[in-house]
């Protein structure tokens, strides 16, 4: 039975089980695979998009469960029309790998939108939930910051 | 290839004694250039530079992992065709001769590195090119940019001169009045011909005589430019081996057995009929369930009962392992690759022992790689550090030649060492026999990926020290592990050269001080785990012995573990001391420290570059916060200054996150760490603010990708020693201290 899911301002019809993650959905059915795969579990934040405005772990949201409008960092901007924060990230050329930036982009797009002036504690606390193995933590501050209110 | 081979592996190590019978055998077979992979019909005016209707695309052969390799690679062509990076393309070409990594085996030379003569690095030039004889495309060993920065800069050079020739036919013009600017020829009457017009002519011309610009006249290199790849990795759009989409694809999932032991029984009833699954395949080692949605796939290939084989080729636990290492000791020494002076004496000062523990890679992007086989021709997708053995492996699990293989190499998110390895490639060539026609994309878990890694072996150093008058006087370090390269190498070309394996002891016996009795033994463990290259390699390990016991000596001696080491590099090497200085004035080092404030030092040369780095942690209610980290790195030439910082910087974060939380430990000879839950990474808040200053006081390009990652683990303990006055000599070091997050 197809499940509607609206992606990017888009709605589709998805014909796969119930409990099928969200992750797996974008990725293998949307082909939409700007979100990554990392751990499975919640633990590493690679999978990160938004449902509604909040950043989620897609990896563990139920196809049947998605409550709302989904958005995935290739509906946060397009390398035409650049979200204000993935201009940063190419100003502060923060991506090294690269792999756990999309879920690295779509957390601090969060934070942003529920805290438009975040402190350095903040920006640590909202983004320890992702991994990046590279450690490309110091420009992901600096690009974050170049963003925020006053900055 | 027979004598090549005989030769190579007398010689692979340590090259220095027979390498003249390897050089002169070599002489006819490795002038002779790589035959040029690409198509010259197609505007390839070298196997490096392509111009075409098209425009310009510049090869860089070098695998992707996020150090910026591609992006300076082009840099360094680009310089010398006079092309700016936006006008170009950028990709990594198919496996090929013509792409050898000429610095890696120089690498296996047994000098110091950093008091090589000009004769030595001459000796690590005609060791490169048996580099060439094995067609070993390897990204690794901090060696790109070693390896690229003559070669590339020539290749840019001969093709702007091809160029050039051809407009001088063209308009009649001497070459010598033509000049070349941003991807076209300009001639004296103001006549500008873009390079894509005279391609097709070019490719007929003769590069003639190239003398190559001086460092003062560049305009690319030297300075951050902006990396290619990072407009994609910031909009979802960059795609990674996992991301690899072709019409009709299915996707898989593996599950491999936990020993390595293979399979015994198992019933793949009920999963062959799970919702989107094609069916459950048996391959060596496992099973791979194939199916319409990698989740489905996972969770078939899970559901599967499986009796596995038990007997794993390896020690069942890591107490186990790690009795092997300790029983090593009583041999002969693997390698004596330091031996000045006296040895120390029985009951000296101090004398200590050190242990590391297994580590996993890791990377963001569990291995994967997509197949497609249709009988006769095998396509691959994935990230991969050496794609020549890659190729040459899928093609004997296919049963088919070499040059039927066609081998694509994307992004790869992570490499570390783990991507020099092939087997995930080796794996999706098994799932796709099974269904000949249909590319499948063949995905690990991450619990998959962490139990089956090619993991960073442990080591046991045994440490003994004299000190007089606030210097050392004796430094004794026995260091146990088992080889990486003798299994590593093995994989990679079919056997492993035999004697001593430098890899042991890299980091230790090769530190830039100035101590008059200097004895540095390797002992080899007899034990063969799956091990594999871990970023930076035994100077991941030995970095930390030699630069905590350094410490240990200076408190010791009553010195300031800075001033000390200043004594101790000046009149040995200087760009170490001149590091050493760096660190201090930037960190405003005093020798002292505030009540719930701690410094470490360390300073390691590896990869041909030193660096020195303080670290600074602070008492946050009863938890370690890192606060500051400064580090001074020389890696002779900084061809891109904001790559080699994020690589120093990287370098560093990949050196604290093990030193704080990593460890791979084994039990019935299974890997006991999943998912990041049990072998937890370093995290934003763990991460200390970090200035870099990048010093150029070596002749010769030097690695930068590897030699931040050793000096972090010891410049941490020595701060949490300064901290808390407790010296850990076991890593990591949450097992000691409760760290902020």
């Amino acid at each position: 039975m197809a499940t509607s899911l609206t992606v990017n301002g888009q709605t589709h019809d998805v014909d796969l089980p119930d409990d099928v993650p969200l992750l797996w959905v974008l990725r293998d059915a949307l082909n939409l695979t700007g979100t990554k795969y990392g751990c499975g579990v919640a633990s590493c934040g690679a999978c990160t998009v938004q449902i509604d405005g909040e950043a989620v772990r897609s990896c563990q949201v139920a196809l049947a469960d998605v409550w709302g409008e989904v958005t995935t960092i290739e509906g946060l901007g397009t390398p035409d029309t650049l979200h204000r924060l993935q201009q940063a990230w190419i100003d502060h050329q923060v991506a090294q790998c690269g792999y756990c930036q999309s879920g690295q982009i779509m957390q601090a797009a969060s934070l942003l939108a529920e805290n438009p002036a975040p402190s350095d504690d903040d920006i640590d606390a909202a983004m320890s939930g992702n991994i990046c193995r590279c450690g490309t933590y110091p420009r992901i501050r600096a690009a974050i910051k170049s963003v925020t209110e006053g900055a | 290839m027979a004598s090549i081979g005989k030769i190579a592996r007398r010689t692979f190590l340590f090259g220095a004694v027979a390498v003249a019978g390897g050089a002169a055998f070599g002489a006819w077979y490795v002038t002779r250039p790589a035959a040029n992979p690409l198509d010259p019909e197609n505007g390839a005016l070298n196997p490096f530079v392509v111009i075409n209707a098209d425009g310009i695309t510049l090869i860089a052969p070098r695998a992707e992992m996020g150090q910026g390799t591609q992006t300076t690679w082009a840099a360094l062509i680009a310089e010398e065709l006079d092309v700016t990076l936006d006008q170009v393309r950028i990709e990594h070409g198919p496996p090929a001769q013509a792409y050898y990594n000429g610095a890696l085996m120089a690498e296996g030379l047994p000098h110091k590195g950093y008091d090589a003569s000009a004769f030595q690095h001459s000796l690590g030039e005609a060791m490169g090119v048996m580099g060439k004889v094995f067609s070993m495309q390897v990204t690794g060993g901090s060696t790109a940019m070693k390896d690229g920065f003559e070669r590339m800069r020539v290749a840019g050079a001969g093709a702007r001169e091809m160029l050039k020739a051809a407009a001088s036919a063209r308009l009649g013009v001497p070459v010598g009045d033509l000049t070349t600017a941003e991807g076209a020829v300009t001639a004296p009457d103001g006549t500008v011909i873009p390079y894509t017009d005279l391609a097709a002519d070019a490719v007929q011309q003769d590069t003639g005589k190239i003398r190559l610009r001086d460092p003062s006249d560049w305009t690319i290199l030297g300075k951050p430019q902006n990396r290619f790849d990072i407009p994609g990795k910031s909009t979802g759009t960059a795609q990674f081996g996992i991301d690899t989409r072709l019409p009709g694809m299915r996707f898989a999932a593996v599950r491999l057995s936990p020993t390595r032991a293979g399979i015994k029984s198992y019933d793949a009833f009920e999963a062959a009929r799970m919702p989107g699954v094609d069916k459950i395949v048996e391959i060596p080692g496992g099973l791979a369930a194939i199916a319409s949605n990698t989740w489905l796939a996972m969770k078939a290939v899970e559901s599967v009962p499986v009796e596995w084989q038990t007997d794993a080729a390896y020690p069942a636990t890591t107490d186990l392992m790690f009795e092997a290492l300790e029983t090593a000791f009583d041999a002969e020494p693997d390698s004596t690759l330091r031996s000045t002076g006296e040895t120390a004496p029985e009951n000296p000062h101090i004398e200590v022992e050190y242990r590391v523990p297994f580590l996993a890679h890791a990377t963001m992007e569990p291995m994967n790689a997509t197949a497609w086989f249709d009988g006769t021709k095998l396509r691959i997708w994935c990230g991969n550090q050496g794609p020549t053995f890659l190729r040459d492996a899928c093609a004997d699990a296919a049963g088919i030649d070499a040059e039927n293989v066609e081998v694509n190499v994307t992004l790869m998110g992570g490499g570390f060492g783990r991507r020099g390895e092939f087997d995930y490639a080796v794996i999706a060539t098994h799932v796709a026999k099974a269904v000949p026609g249909t590319p499948v994309n063949v995905v690990w878990s991450r619990e998959e990926d962490m139990t089956h890694d090619y993991y960073r072996p442990p080591a046991i150093a045994r440490m003994r020290g004299m000190v007089e008058n606030g210097l050392p006087t004796h430094f004794d370090a026995a260091v146990s592990s088992p080889s990486i390269s003798a299994q590593a190498l093995d994989r990679w070309m079919g056997f492993a050269p035999s004697g001593p394996d430098k890899g042991i002891v890299d980091g230790i016996y090769n530190q830039p001080y100035g101590i008059p009795n200097y004895h540095v033994r390797g002992h080899k463990a007899e034990i063969a785990p799956p091990l594999g290259f871990w970023r930076s390699v035994g100077a991941s390990y030995n970095g930390y012995f030699h630069e905590c016991f350094m410490d240990e000596l200076a408190h010791e001696a009553g010195a300031d573990p800075l001033e000390m080491r200043l004594k101790l590099t000046r009149d040995e090497w200087l760009p170490a001391f001149y590091c050493l200085e760096a660190v201090r004035d930037m960190s405003g080092w005093t020798g002292q420290t505030p009540e719930g404030t701690g410094r470490g030092l360390a300073m390691v040369y590896s990869f041909g570059t030193p660096v020195a780095v303080v670290i600074e942690v602070q008492d946050v209610d009863g938890a370690v916060r890192l606060t500051g980290a400064w580090m001074a790195a020389d890696p002779g030439i900084a061809l891109d200054p904001s790559i080699v910082e994020a690589q120093l910087t990287g370098g560093l974060a990949y050196g604290l996150s093990a030193a704080i939380g990593e460890e791979i430990t084994f039990a019935d000879g299974k890997v006991e760490q999943l998912n990041y839950p049990d072998y937890e990474p370093l995290r934003m808040s763990q991460m200390p603010p970090v200035e870099v200053r990048i010093l150029e006081n070596q002749d010769r390009v030097n690695g930068i990708g590897e030699p931040g990652t050793p000096p972090a683990a010891p410049a941490l303990a020595n701060a949490l020693f300064d901290l808390t006055g407790q010296r850990v000599r076991e890593l990591p070091l949450k097992k000691a201290f409760t760290f902020y997050s």
